[in-house]
């Protein structure tokens, strides 16, 4: 990109957990490339018109890569726009956003995943990488032509937030995602053991008079696909876990050396059911929120890796949606914009690494989708956010970029926030 | 009626269940045999009383048009009364077990049965319930000894010779009886046998099998001498076990461009009825390379083959 002028960030402190790096220096960027990243760039010779971005108390790091983001284009663009979800992206310090297969039409052909790169090509200002289908129409029964789907350019397989019921369906897809080296990315969820829960089964749900859904309807399904993962040699992903009865079951396949990852959601981590009391609908998430004892062991295993990626879960919901008695509301919430905030939570309280933190946001997620972002090393594209860890403020849901409201941060206290981000070394969002 | 034989084979056993358990001999002995009836099967005359006085009955449990006239002909060319029982509209229907079916059938003393049934192993169960010389038809996914005794041939009549060539079976092999059948008899004669196929529609510890297992044609095709592709039943196409027809044909059908893959002198067979545009082009199934239309051939003298050899054990023969 000949048009934008090479930039220097400058007296930063650098953190890049694709090389564990944790430094005070800068970071020359041109062309669109991190050119050199190393103590004490501005007094080299740099390239004619570098701009020069003080950073000092500033946190540079790999630009965030969201896994799990559920946009409404095509088919809901009320809800959600690629072109609003990279806004809120940008605002959040992602760079690259995966966005879910559950469109109208579905992503579950490879036509319509040239055409979602097409409209992100065209109106988004961050990275939209589309996850395709798992199985046709999302129905659980036949599986979509994994290998055209990912010559199209998918870089992952789910049926979003639905769970594929039938065992030998997904063994065999398990089975033949291999062949292409593709991730299968599954929600684990028993939709029986379910039912109609619309919270986390427990003294809570029984108090408040709802229906709640059982821990065991996760651990089961994910205990599950443990062992046909063990037993096609599939690279198999769980797409949110929430409780201790998971973690256990994914030690276990960890310990065992499967080719077994996961992902928490930023929800999960930071928030838990006490938050639904006085039936708070933006707090209605599926899976649901969890006791406190579980939201500690999903941080304990972020901090130590068992938990791979966190993910935003952003699922924007029109107020019709979320405005209702809470058995009847939508499920989900956004978390595009608030994530790294509300990650720093846990680093700031003492829970979570600040770069176990960024790698489960960035490195990780790039690796296991085999996207070269995620990292600061010289000759990656320059995707990076830049933040004011110290920075408190208080979140005005009324700010947010996203087309819906529905987050459950709202008037929360943050501590660090984006102030940049970079896509290919041009500036998408500044905070001023 | 006729010539002479001019050679005579006969088989040490009573029936012919399977490739399986063939020692090399036996199968040249076959193919040897089954030379003089290519011969004999392209003069104008083409009649043997090898089997005159011999009933011949096709059971064919399972629909198949070229299997069952096949081997009527050359049951016929040989000199037997043949007869199709057409078993779909048969008693079977109305609920008779094939160990009654066999008993019915073994009391009308017929010298020969070729039987074809879908359940593997349900020819060996028939065979050990009558007293006449049974052959295996096609059981299953387990075995179709003629299918593999006429590829050999036909392969052995294009190449010279077996051993030491590399075949490469594609496709459906999970599913495949015509497979299996193959690989035995590939092996014991000294070839070097490939499967190619993905990961769907090859079973569980086929390594086992003493093959190379390849799911990727440029691989499972670089540097062979025979390319012998499998059909894709219609109800495995749609997301059970491979997602699409577009899918599979374009990672797995054999077109020109796959063929390139293969040594320059490859040639390329398919046991039929064939998918033209999912397992194979209509190019390449109609091109130079093809031994499709020569297989059909093949398969009359072969059987006439089987039915010589093993009438010779027949008793009073």
């Amino acid at each position: 990109m000949p048009d934008i002028r090479p930039v220097l960030l400058a007296g930063a402190r650098i953190l890049d957990p694709s090389r564990d790096l944790d430094i005070e220096g800068d970071i020359l960027i041109a062309d669109g490339i991190i050119k050199d990243v190393a103590p004490g760039l501005a007094q080299t010779g740099l390239p004619d018109g570098t701009e020069r971005v003080d950073c000092r108390d500033r946190l540079v790091i790999p630009g965030l890569v969201d896994m799990r983001a559920f946009i409404g284009e095509p088919g809901a663009e009320h809800r959600e726009t690629l072109a609003s979800a990279s806004q809120a992206a940008a605002a959040g310090g992602v760079t690259t956003i995966i966005c879910q297969p559950d469109t109208d039409p579905m992503i579950d052909e490879p036509a319509i995943v040239d055409f979602v790169q097409r409209r992100a090509r065209d109106t988004a200002i961050v990275r939209i990488h589309p996850m395709a289908a798992l199985t046709k129409r999302l129905e659980g029964r036949e599986m979509t032509e994994i290998g055209l789907l990912q010559a199209a350019g998918a870089v992952a397989f789910t049926d979003g937030a639905r769970s594929v019921r039938s065992a030998q369906v997904l063994r065999r897809a398990l089975t033949y995602s291999r062949m292409f080296d593709a991730l299968i990315v599954h929600h684990t969820e028993d939709a029986d053991l379910t039912g109609e829960g619309v919270m986390n089964e427990g003294e809570l749900a029984a108090r408040l008079g709802l229906a709640g859904s059982p821990k065991a309807a996760e651990a089961i399904v994910l205990e599950r696909d443990v062992r046909l993962a063990a037993m096609t040699g599939g690279r198999y992903h769980a797409a949110s876990l929430t409780c201790v009865e998971s973690l256990e079951v994914l030690r276990r396949a960890r310990d065992a050396g499967l080719n077994v990852t996961a992902s928490a959601s930023i929800n999960h981590l930071t928030l838990n059911e006490r938050d639904v009391v006085s039936y708070r609908t933006f707090f209605k998430l599926a899976p649901p929120l969890r006791a406190e004892e579980d939201r500690l062991a999903l941080a304990a295993a972020l901090d130590e890796g068992l938990i791979d990626v966190v993910v935003s879960d952003h699922n924007p919901q029109d107020v019709e949606v979320k405005r209702l008695p809470f058995s009847e509301a939508g499920f989900g919430a956004i978390g595009l914009e608030t994530m790294l905030a509300a990650g720093l939570r846990l680093v700031n309280g003492g829970t979570v690494g600040l770069m176990a933190l960024i790698r489960s946001m960035s490195t990780r997620p790039a690796e296991l989708l085999g996207l070269g972002a995620g990292t600061l090393r010289p000759g990656s594209p320059a995707d990076i956010a830049v933040i004011a860890p110290d920075e408190a403020w208080i979140l005005d849901a009324a700010s947010l970029k996203s087309r819906c409201r529905n987050t459950p941060f709202d008037e929360s206290r943050f501590e660090g926030r984006v102030v940049r981000t970079l896509v290919s070394g041009r500036t998408v969002y500044e905070y001023v | 009626m006729t010539s002479n034989p001019t050679a005579s084979f006969t088989l040490a056993r009573r029936h012919l269940l399977g490739i399986e358990g063939l020692d090399p001999g036996e199968i040249v002995g076959l193919l040897d045999l089954a030379e003089e009836f290519v011969t004999l099967n392209r003069q104008v005359e083409k009649k043997r009383a090898t089997l005159r006085g011999r009933t011949q009955i096709n059971l064919f449990f399972e629909a198949s048009t070229r299997t069952q006239s096949s081997f009527e002909l050359a049951g016929k060319r040989l000199g037997a009364d043949v007869m199709n029982m057409a078993v779909a509209n048969s008693s079977l229907k109305k609920g008779e077990t094939l160990i009654d079916t066999a008993a019915t059938l073994n009391a009308m003393r017929p010298d020969v049965l070729i039987v074809r049934h879908s359940a593997s192993g349900a020819v060996e169960l028939l065979a050990r319930k009558v007293d006449c010389a049974v052959v295996n038809a096609g059981d299953g996914a387990h075995e179709h000894p003629t299918q593999a005794l006429l590829d050999a041939l036909t392969i052995r009549r294009n190449k010279g010779r077996i051993e030491g060539l590399t075949v490469a079976i594609c496709g459906d092999i999970t599913h495949s009886r015509v497979a299996r059948s193959n690989i035995l008899l590939l092996q014991a004669l000294g070839a070097t046998v490939r499967v190619v196929a993905p990961l769907t529609l090859l079973p569980r510890d086929i390594d086992r099998f003493g093959v190379e297992v390849h799911t990727d044609m440029r691989s499972g095709l670089a540097d062979v001498d025979i390319v012998m592709m499998l059909r894709l039943q219609r109800e495995r196409m749609n997301g059970s076990f491979v997602p699409s027809v577009k899918e599979y044909f374009h990672f797995w059908g054999l077109d020109e461009a796959k063929l390139r893959y293969a040594r320059p002198d490859a040639l390329v067979m398919h046991p039929g009825p064939m998918n033209r545009g999912v397992e194979i082009d209509s190019a390449v199934a109609d091109g130079a390379q093809s031994l499709i239309r020569e297989q059909v051939e093949m398969g009359v003298a072969v059987r006439m083959a089987v039915l010589d050899a093993l009438s010779r054990n027949l008793p009073n023969a």
